[in-house]
């Protein structure tokens, strides 16, 4: 049973569209079956990947490739396949488990909204094309998928078009991610020129394999610079800076599809897809370090630094988790870049769980609030929403990274760990612990907004949500922290199943200095957090209520960080002021120089008509009417011998073939 | 002296012809018929004679061809008729020169 | 082959086809029409194809001459009108006559003996139509069923 998935793969993406299609075909008023149907699918897609997750916990390494052709020409021929191995299908459950529960928190989340059947459909395709992508062979069929969630996220953030501001993000999430995957593209074919398969795994032939990196490790510099130019598309899809700006925008979506899309799976593609072709980036390591990995480092320390200080100003409850998931694709890049691959998927995975319990339970605060969106107008929702506010915290303690309990602790700590053991240089890591404790500020910062204190003008009449919206918080706040059973040093699990090896049983490996420094300054961070917010949003001394106490403290550094250090006003005068003035100059050019050019040209034509019309009258004309006053009168004659009576015809006949035999004979 | 090939192509040859004589020269619609049936005979008296005089096959090719083309001959026959009785309730006449519509 | 049979045969079989062609009464010629038939069977006989000659009869004489001598009495009320004879459609058969019996005779290859053969059963004849020519059996079956029921639209009132 298991091993005939293993060589159907495709079944698993496939499912997810399938519903996606049936559900486009209904009627708008079909609510439930569509609900149920993209439920259903979802459903089967778990069933199959826990089918598939299980040979691969048989043998350690374990590594199945299905290849077939897309199609030949010439002698060139595309090839196209599936894997599955520890990578993918670790992947699959994450993407179908957290997928289920965002499907079934949509149903309550979307009860009211009048395009109910479109969102499922939409979901249903995103989550088919997620699930393609993690099991791609092919750079060519990953970037196919990749391209479809792009499209999905798309359609996603866009999906109350008629918002102006939800259009404009849906196109600037476009239009951002675009250039990170003119990267990607080039970089797909400078490695095809180079290597000759964009198969990652062909028995030995594949780019990723002996013969492909040998052709490649000829000359390191090429290798490099493909690696960071598919860094550009995971860059721009995993919301690296400098392409950050759209995923804080891309809030504008439903909040299932911020939870979905821009918090567990597709914004986890780029780490992904680093982790995927790893070999290329380490391709010639001296001690571990390329330069390829080194700018994947700085990009990713950068990245979660700036995101975390921003995440700390912030109002909006989805902008801060917005900021604060690009502050973890950030470490885990930083993770992939120092050698850590095991750790930046453990914590991605990870990350997967609790961020997506964060981001659902802000849905369900919102849908609390009546779709209101502002931290400081909320307060005192732990009393009305007690489910929420348990699962919020747990998912905000595996975030902020509370060790023993929480996932998130574990994997931060792995990740640490791999920094500290970077030759190239020590400060990432102490950078790194600055974004630990400024983590832990920050979620604290929003917890006492949202959940403590007295209540403020949206959180008056507000209710636990129904059910269907909070089953799916539990499960994930279970897996939040179950999932850490598999992380501890002391049995490292999934490390060993990512890495190929065998885990071993080890106590003593849970006591660690590192591991108090992180409890300290993750302590130091929750606890500056409470002090300097315990009396927020109510006043205090000569400071409003309305007022943020950090802004009251540090007023200029606090606009600096709330305006996000004022990057998208930059982009705007830089490169959107560039490409404006680019259009502006094309615009006038094509109207004064070019349509002049063309006017000119369209004149002299105009001017040889005007001759040559002269001279087909005068000229050509009259010798036309001749000839064709000639063919009538021809005609004329002819059609005298067309008497209609048939005894003529068949007598010409027989006299045609008189001739022919005549002929005939005489020729023979 | 036993007849030759040739004679038997000139006999068919002259069947043919009065066929064809039948078909050209007289008026009735009838006639036009019974002389294409007459030179569909002829043909097929040169298949069989072909046949006859040539190397043997199996299966006899010729003979073949003659019933299919007797079998077509009779269906044409049929449908010939048919026409002329189609013709004769609309333009009340068989006269072929009278039916004239198709002149240039 | 008796060359005797064959010159009567030829003769009877040329002289009713040409009354057939010539004759001034509708049903004479219908007559006559039937007897060449009768004589073009007669030379398949003596050419050994006994089969196709008895085919010949009945389809020929049996229901062509059947179906001709119908067509004449339903458009009888034209038959006692005058025909003219066209003298050209005459030049022009003698010619393609000549023409044909010049060059048969012109090519020296024809002129050879019937060689002795395998007498040609109607068993052959069937195994062959059941077996290699079963295929055109069926079109051809095909196509007089579409004769049959064309030939009956084509007779059917016309609707006013």
């Amino acid at each position: 049973m298991s091993s005939w998935i293993v060589t159907n793969l495709w079944l698993i993406p496939a499912l997810p569209f399938a519903a996606s299609l049936v559900i486009l075909s209904l009627s708008n008023v079909r609510r439930k079956s569509a609900a149920a149907l993209a439920v259903i699918g979802q459903l089967l897609a778990l069933a199959f990947s826990i089918l598939a997750f299980l040979p691969t916990l048989q043998t350690h390494g374990f590594r199945v490739v299905q290849n077939f052709n897309w199609f030949t020409f010439g002698e060139q021929t595309l090839r196209l396949g599936f894997i599955l191995d520890p990578l993918a299908a670790a992947m699959l459950m994450m993407i179908a488990l957290v997928g289920l529960c965002i499907f079934v928190f949509s149903v309550g989340y979307m009860a009211e909204d009048r395009n109910f059947v479109r969102f499922f459909a939409y979901l249903s395709f995103f989550s088919g094309a997620m699930l393609g992508l993690v099991i791609a062979n092919s750079l060519v069929l990953l970037f196919i998928f990749w391209e479809l969630v792009g499209l999905a996220s798309y359609l996603l953030i866009g999906f109350w078009i008629e918002r102006p501001s939800a259009a404009a993000a849906a196109k600037k999430a476009f239009v951002t991610t675009r250039i990170g995957d003119m990267g990607f593209f080039l970089g797909m074919l400078w490695l095809y020129n180079r290597s000759g398969t964009l198969l990652f795994y062909d028995g030995g032939n594949g780019c990723l394999e002996s013969a492909g990196l040998a052709m490649l490790g000829a000359s390191p510099a090429v290798a490099g610079f493909i690696a960071l130019l598919i860094f550009c598309g995971a860059a721009g899809k995993s919301g690296q800076f400098p392409l950050h700006v759209w995923l804080p925008d891309a809030m504008e979506g439903p909040t299932p599809v911020s939870a979905l899309i821009h918090a567990a799976t597709m914004v986890a593609a780029g780490v992904f897809l680093v982790a995927r072709v790893y070999p290329l980036f380490s391709l010639g390591a001296i001690n571990g370090v390329t330069p390829s990995l080194t700018v994947v480092v700085w990009i990713g320390v950068t990245t979660a630094l700036m995101a975390a200080l921003i995440a700390v100003a912030q109002a909006d409850i989805k902008r801060i988790l917005a900021y604060s998931t690009v502050s973890q694709l950030g470490l885990m890049m930083v993770s992939l870049g120092v050698g850590g691959v095991a750790a930046g998927i453990m914590h991605l995975l990870a990350h997967g769980f609790f961020k997506a319990l964060l981001f659902l339970g802000s849905g369900s605060v919102i849908h609390g609030c009546h779709g209101e969106h502002d931290i400081r107008k909320m307060g005192g929702l732990r009393r009305p929403m007690p489910v929420t506010f348990v699962t919020y915290a747990i998912g905000m303690m595996a975030l902020s990274g509370v060790p023993f309990f929480f996932s998130g602790g574990w994997t931060k700590e792995e990740i640490l760990h791999a920094t500290a053991h970077w030759p190239r240089s020590h400060a990432t890591y102490y950078l790194m612990l600055a974004g630990v404790v400024l983590t832990a500020l920050y979620m604290t910062r929003q917890i006492i907004y949202v959940f403590f204190g007295n209540s403020r003008s949206a959180s008056e009449r507000v209710h636990e949500s129904p059910r269907v919206m909070t089953t799916p918080l539990i499960v994930l706040a279970i897996c939040a922290i179950f999932f850490s059973v598999l992380l501890t040093p002391a049995w490292p699990w999934l490390h060993t199943y990512l890495t190929g090896e065998s885990a071993q049983f080890e106590l003593v490996r849970l006591i660690q200095p590192m591991f108090f420094v992180s409890l300290v300054l993750v302590g130091a961070g929750i606890g500056f957090g409470i002090w300097m917010y315990r009396n927020a949003g109510a006043p205090e001394r000569n400071r409003p209520a309305e007022i943020d106490p950090l802004e009251y403290a540090q007023p200029a550094l606090f606009r600096f960080l709330a305006n996000k250090m004022w990057i998208d006003e930059l982009y705007n005068r830089t490169v959107v002021a560039f490409s404006w003035m680019a259009a502006h100059l094309s615009d006038w050019m094509d109207r004064y120089f070019w349509d002049g050019l063309v006017r000119g040209f369209g004149a002299i034509g105009q001017l040889f008509a005007i001759f040559t019309t002269s001279v087909d009258e005068r000229g050509i004309n009259a010798g036309v009417d001749e000839t064709t006053a000639g063919a009538r009168s021809l005609g004329r004659v002819m059609s005298t011998a067309h008497s209609g009576q048939i005894q003529t015809y068949l007598g010409v006949v027989a006299i045609g073939m008189l001739a022919l035999l005549l002929l005939y004979a005489w020729l023979a | 002296m036993t007849p030759t090939l040739q004679i038997f192509l000139i006999v068919s040859g002259a069947l043919f012809s009065i066929g064809l004589l039948a078909a050209l020269s007289r008026r009735h619609a009838i006639f036009i018929l019974i002389g294409i049936e007459m030179m569909l005979a002829a043909a097929n008296l040169n298949f069989i004679a072909f046949w006859r005089f040539g190397p043997q096959h199996q299966p006899p090719t010729g003979v073949m061809i003659a019933i299919f083309s007797i079998a077509i001959a009779a269906a044409e026959a049929a449908v010939g008729l048919a026409m002329v009785i189609a013709v004769y309730r609309h333009y009340h006449t068989t006269n072929v020169d009278q039916l004239d519509q198709l002149r240039g | 082959m008796n060359s005797a049979a064959f010159i009567i045969i030829a003769i009877l079989t040329l002289g009713a086809a040409l009354a057939a062609a010539t004759l001034q009464k509708l049903m004479h010629a219908a007559l006559s029409f039937a007897g060449a038939f009768v004589g073009v069977a007669a030379l398949f006989f003596l050419l050994g194809a006994e089969f196709v000659g008895l085919v010949l009869v009945f389809i020929y004489i049996g229901a062509v001459a059947v179906l001709i001598v119908f067509t004449i009495l339903l458009t009888r009320r034209d038959v006692g009108k005058d025909r003219g004879f066209n003298w050209s459609g005459v030049a022009i058969a003698v010619a393609v006559f000549s023409g044909l019996t010049w060059s048969i005779l012109k090519t020296q290859s024809l002129s050879i003996i019937a060689p002795h053969i395998r007498a040609l059963t109607v068993k052959r004849v069937g195994e062959a139509l059941m077996t290699s020519y079963v295929w055109p059996l069926q079109c051809v079956g095909l196509l007089l069923t579409a004769a049959l029921i064309g030939a009956l639209v084509l007779v059917m009132e016309e609707k006013r």
